[in-house]
């Protein structure tokens, strides 16, 4: 059987063409998808899988009861993840959270939450990558490598996607890339600037300068010559529809947050000139959506405790890996994702101390340390559900395979009956 | 105990990274994809050992032990794909933010 449209799970780009080859009932080929997307569907799960507890096979019941009683005795519990499933799902986690007062966090919180926070103080241009496909034609890539985090980014979106103002497609584009090393995407770049690392906001403010008419008295800023920097602004002000891609590179670096602002507080002046945006290269599948149930369901996107009754948000606070490095987690719930293999040591060593449970399609490292593993269907695989693409547009997602799993979204469901009737 | 260099640590996905992760996280290609530091021709001669030997990598935070690679880096950086190793040598503290300093870390390499 061939099945076309199908939205692939894997990383914000949501590609909604990828063809999938099925007979009987396993993925014979996956036609389109880039090289992630590809070992995602031929390596996703379809076998049945028993829930384990303290390592030992049980019948979901039991795993179901353990898991529950976890989270009842715990004080403080945390629950963690939510950008790898559907936000059915997620919203189920939020609505155990408030059952249990727990703090919910998702990925975000290791990616774009620098983003968010300098979103919520200068404010976000929006627009659809499909505006970005048909009228951009100056594409700046900041601290971001799509040509391997988001492969099919270039030729569906952002730089050879052909559209109805870019009907030559890369031709009809400049395309600039700003990064600390030399990419796979910048040698596809027809200008790439290098700063040297940590100096993002120094050449973000000098743009802002030159951009207000401010002469620069030095010949470089963070190691970008200033008439490359003033080239680059010429070409900002005189575009018709300007874009920067930004990623980790901005996010994970000193600054954080105050890059954003200043980059974002960039392209709001640069609005003076020409019509220009700014989006978030968001990584997992469905962590855009995370953001968007959690401020659906909470006002707030991520770093959520919900202890009072009501929802209190604070990055730094209420964030993963903070609760975690300073022990006031006493359980954990991780939801499609694995912090073992992701957080600093010192937050990851706190989840094998405390009683942890892994709801996940894979056996990842964080259910090797996790006391209940609630092995799930694959969310977009051979679970449907809801995902949104990084510039916010919810897609929906297809069950292309049958699998004698349990979708992420039942085993939450079965969890909250279970709590309620032990919190009784 | 070698000659100890100073650099300045980048974290970031890698496309052998990005599909091991599928094929388990226990499997020898997920440890290969996260288990190497890369550096500049320059740096790697400069500290005097060949591609594919160990280095150890420290930071104030943590150390590990990592196969050298050489690529395309301005000198006076290195790039460790993000996964378990690169984990032990990045601090939890996020500085009210909840984002670890996962890029732009100062580090020590040390031949072994």
């Amino acid at each position: 059987m061939r099945i076309e449209n199908v939205v692939c799970p894997f990383c914000g780009c949501l590609c909604d063409d990828i063809v999938v080859e099925v007979e009987d009932n396993r993925i014979m080929a996956v036609k389109k998808a880039c090289a992630n997307g590809r070992s995602l569907f031929l390596n996703a799960h379809t076998q049945a899988k028993q829930p384990t507890v303290d390592g030992e096979e049980v019948k979901w019941p039991q795993a179901i009861d353990a898991a529950a009683r976890i989270l009842t005795d715990a004080a403080n519990p945390l629950i963690y993840g939510l950008s790898s499933t559907a936000s059915e799902a997620q919203r189920k986690a939020i609505a155990l959270a408030d059952l249990l007062g727990a703090t919910i966090d998702s990925t975000s919180s290791v990616c774009h939450g620098p983003t968010t926070i300098g979103i919520q103080s200068q404010g976000e241009p929006t627009c659809t990558l499909g505006e970005i496909k048909h009228r951009a034609d100056l594409v700046i890539f900041w601290g971001c490598n799509p040509a391997e985090a988001h492969m099919r980014h270039f030729a569906r979106y952002s730089v050879s996607a052909r559209g109805s103002l870019t009907p030559q497609g890369r031709r009809d584009r400049i395309v600039v890339v700003v990064d600390v090393r030399p990419t796979h995407s910048s040698r596809n770049a027809d200008i790439f600037l290098q700063p040297r690392p940590g100096f993002d906001y120094e050449v973000l403010t000098a743009l802002r300068a030159l951009l207000k008419g401010e002469a620069l008295d030095v010949t470089e800023v963070g190691g970008v010559n200033v008439a490359q920097l003033a080239d680059l602004l010429e070409r900002m002000k005189s575009c018709r529809f300007g874009v920067i891609f930004f990623g980790m590179g901005v996010t994970q670096t000193e600054g954080k947050y105050l890059n954003i602002v200043e980059l974002l507080t960039l392209v709001a002046e640069l609005n003076a000139h020409t019509r220009f945006t700014a989006m978030a290269m968001r990584g997992h599948g469905n962590v855009a959506g995370a953001d968007c149930t959690l401020t659906w369901q909470t006002g707030y996107p991520f770093a959520v405790n919900l202890a009072r009754g009501y929802p209190q948000y604070n990055p730094g606070e209420f964030t993963a890996v903070d609760v975690l490095a300073r022990q006031e987690a006493d359980a954990a719930l991780i939801i499609a994702s694995d912090p073992v293999a992701h957080f600093p040591r010192q937050a990851s060593q706190w989840l094998s101390q405390i009683p942890t449970i892994v709801l996940d399609p894979e056996g990842n490292l964080t259910a090797r340390i996790a006391r209940v593993v609630l092995p799930t269907a694959t969310y977009g695989v051979s679970a449907a559900g809801t995902a949104y693409r990084m510039d916010n547009v919810p897609l929906p997602l297809k069950k292309v395979v049958d699998s004698p799993r349990p979708a992420d979204e039942q085993v939450l469901d079965w969890i909250i009956e279970r709590v309620k009737t032990c919190s009784a | 105990m070698g000659v100890m260099s100073e650099f300045i640590l980048i974290t970031g996905r890698t496309t052998e990274q990005g599909t091991a992760l599928h094929k388990g996280k226990d499997s020898d290609e997920y440890r290969q994809a996260t288990g190497f530091v890369v550096m500049s021709r320059a740096d790697r001669e400069r500290l005097g050992v060949e591609e594919g030997r160990s280095v150890r990598v420290r930071t104030a935070f943590g150390e590990t032990e990592l196969e050298l690679r050489e690529g395309e880096l301005p000198s006076g950086i290195i790039f460790v794909p993000m996964g378990p190793a690169a984990n032990t040598l990045i601090a939890a503290e996020t500085r009210g933010t909840g984002m670890p300093d996962s890029k732009g870390l100062e580090v020590e390499v040390e031949p072994l």
